[in-house]
């Protein structure tokens, strides 16, 4: 199925990516060839199959829930792209 | 004694213990080498001698305290998906550049438990999405089999680096064919477990349910002691499975006698390249006259489908995991835009290659309203219908057998336009991711001069029986001994 250039930004946005007009048009093309692929399910029957989210046999996985040594405020902002004393810095989200 | 650098881990382990020559030694050799082949290769992101020469000396100690283990003192790259704590771990994109983690992952924390000295980190498809190592931020990797060719990925500099005899072993992850499709291309061993032998902590993640760490190696038995040292349950990772480690090296020398192959046809019947049907043909006839019970035809008939299947799964857990990259906690980060929001877009767009925007995409619209069912629920369906048909394969056989890829090499740059033509490289390998079941990719012969790989799969945690038929098959051929020759001279 051939997408629009409306779905492409639409989907952008969604994903949080800027795209330039380029990028968009390229992007659409090379998508819809991907997504025509895709179609080859529809031909599978899977009526009554369930789905495969993770093929290990485990079941709600637990551990005792024991306080144990964590990383530092130094270590965790170690990476930070801006840091202010012990916080990340990040712009203002609403007005 | 001079030191020969293209003998296999286990031999490097022996002359160790002997006392033939010391790590160090070693590790300065080998170091000597990658940085000669580095001009040519590109097969690392980062080189780390210094800390190298440091594991080196402590592996020495190890070694004249009686202590070693089997990979004490043996050089090994580590792909740059897997996090080292204190060295810089880029996932060969753009938005990690300068990303220096805190904690090492549960591989390399074993492996640095095993004695072993890292060399490096090696280069991959961004984020481990690819098939070739061109879609790397830092420049494509080479085959050196052929340096106007690519050597598969998106471990490519994993397995480039052991082909052309760098390193002996080499770390890689494989999430629709990621060590196994680049292991044929160059000419060497490589084993995807099955989906919770080997712990994802610290490995930055792509696609959760599919991908798994594993060895790259030239032999089997070095895969053995590779396997040996990272697999098992981690407390980190609640997707380790609880079930023991068996001792790999017990099918080493155990030959193929009584062991059921079972070989689909039909799954490979088009898209070969005749060379690569050749070989795998021959291949399929050694199994066949040394005792192994050969079934032609078996059948996996939705097997074809795991494709689209894995182009639908793969991208959607990719768009959820890579959320995370949003220039505030780490990593690329703009701060150029008139609101967060476009900020945070601007970050992505400018952090992300193409490949990496183009999973991202399609992730997000099969999970994004009105096609979640069509799209993401409908091939976790299909997951379940090619799980059960290989659960039941494995009632009358204990592996299949397949080529690995349907091509030898191709040129750099013969497929980057065109995303579809690449994904069809894993074509043969994806089943395996998606059913969650061990396969390996064994060098069974050439095809134009290149190398060809042999894929066998097994039921899962059944590794062993992998590297017994690899083991079995190495030592009725000499494929794998075969070394490349386009960098004879360099160092």
């Amino acid at each position: 199925m051939a997408l629009t250039t409306d779905e492409v930004r639409h989907i952008a946005n969604l994903a949080r990516v800027a795209l330039s007009d380029a990028e968009v048009e390229r992007f659409r093309e090379q998508l819809s060839s991907i997504l025509e692929h895709f179609e080859t399910l529809t031909q599978i029957d899977t009526t009554d199959v369930p789905p495969t989210a993770q093929t290990l046999e485990l079941v709600n996985v637990e551990r005792p829930d024991e306080p144990r040594p964590s990383a530092t405020t130094d270590e965790v902002l170690l990476n930070a792209p801006r840091r202010d004393g012990p916080y990340l810095r990040v712009r203002a989200v609403l007005d | 004694m001079p030191i020969n650098l293209d003998v296999t881990a286990h031999e490097h382990a022996r002359h160790l213990r002997a006392g033939e020559y010391t790590a160090r030694a070693l590790a300065e050799a080998t170091m000597d080498r990658l940085e000669a082949q580095e001009p040519h290769l590109n097969a690392y992101v980062r080189l780390t001698r210094e800390d190298a020469l440091t594991q080196a000396a402590a592996a020495d100690a190890r070694l004249a305290s009686g202590d070693a283990a089997p990979l004490t003192g043996i050089p090994i790259a580590i792909k740059d998906l897997l996090s080292t704590k204190g060295v810089p771990t880029t996932a060969s994109s753009q938005m990690l550049e300068h990303f220096v983690p805190i904690v090492d992952c549960t591989v390399v924390a074993r492996l640095r438990e095993a004695g072993s000295v890292f060399v490096g980190k090696a280069n991959l498809d961004e984020f481990a999405m690819g098939s070739s190592t061109e879609h790397s931020a830092f420049g494509p990797t080479r085959n050196p089999w052929d340096l106007e060719r690519v050597p598969g990925g998106s471990s490519g500099g994993s397995a480039a680096t052991v082909a052309a005899r760098g390193v002996p072993l080499a770390t890689g992850t494989d999430t629709g064919g990621s060590i196994r499709q680049p292991a044929s291309l160059t000419g060497i061993l490589g084993l995807k477990p099955t989906y919770g032998r080997v712990s994802r902590f610290g490995v930055i993640a792509f696609a959760s349910s599919l991908e798994q760490v594993g060895p790259f190696a030239r032999d089997a038995e070095d895969i053995a002691n590779f396997l040996a040292a990272i697999a098992g349950h981690d407390p980190c990772d609640s997707t380790t499975s609880p079930l023991p480690v068996p001792d790999y090296t017990e099918g080493l020398g155990r030959g193929l006698e009584g062991l059921r192959v079972g070989v689909p046809d039909a799954l490979f019947a088009e898209g070969l390249e005749d060379g690569v049907r050749e070989a795998v043909e021959a291949a399929i006839e050694v199994f066949a006259a040394n005792g192994a019970s050969v079934t032609r035809g078996i059948e996996l008939p939705t097997a074809t489908a795991a494709l689209p299947v894995y182009y639908l799964i793969a991208p959607s857990e990719a768009s959820a995991n890579l959320a995370r990259y949003d220039g505030v906690k780490y990593g690329h980060s703009n701060h150029d835009g008139p609101t967060a929001t476009l900020e945070m877009a601007r970050t992505r767009d400018e952090g992300f290659g193409d490949e990496v925007k183009r999973r991202i995409m399609i992730g997000t619209y099969a999970l994004s309203a009105g096609y979640y069912d069509a799209y993401y629920l409908k091939a976790q369906k299909v997951r379940t219908l090619i799980r059960r048909e290989f659960a039941a394969a494995f009632e009358r056989y204990d592996v299949v057998l397949t080529p690995t890829a349907p091509g030898v090499a191709f040129r750099l740059g013969e497929k980057t336009a065109d995303p579809l033509a690449m994904y069809l490289n894993d074509l043969f390998t994806i089943p395996a991711n998606i059913a969650g079941i061990p396969a390996m990719s064994i060098p069974c012969g050439f095809a134009q001069g290149l190398p060809v790989g042999l894929q066998l799969m097994a039921r899962p945690f059944a590794e062993g029986t992998l590297i017994r038929a690899a083991d079995a098959y190495g030592a009725l051929t000499d494929w794998h001994l075969q070394a490349p020759s386009a960098l004879e001279g360099v160092s």
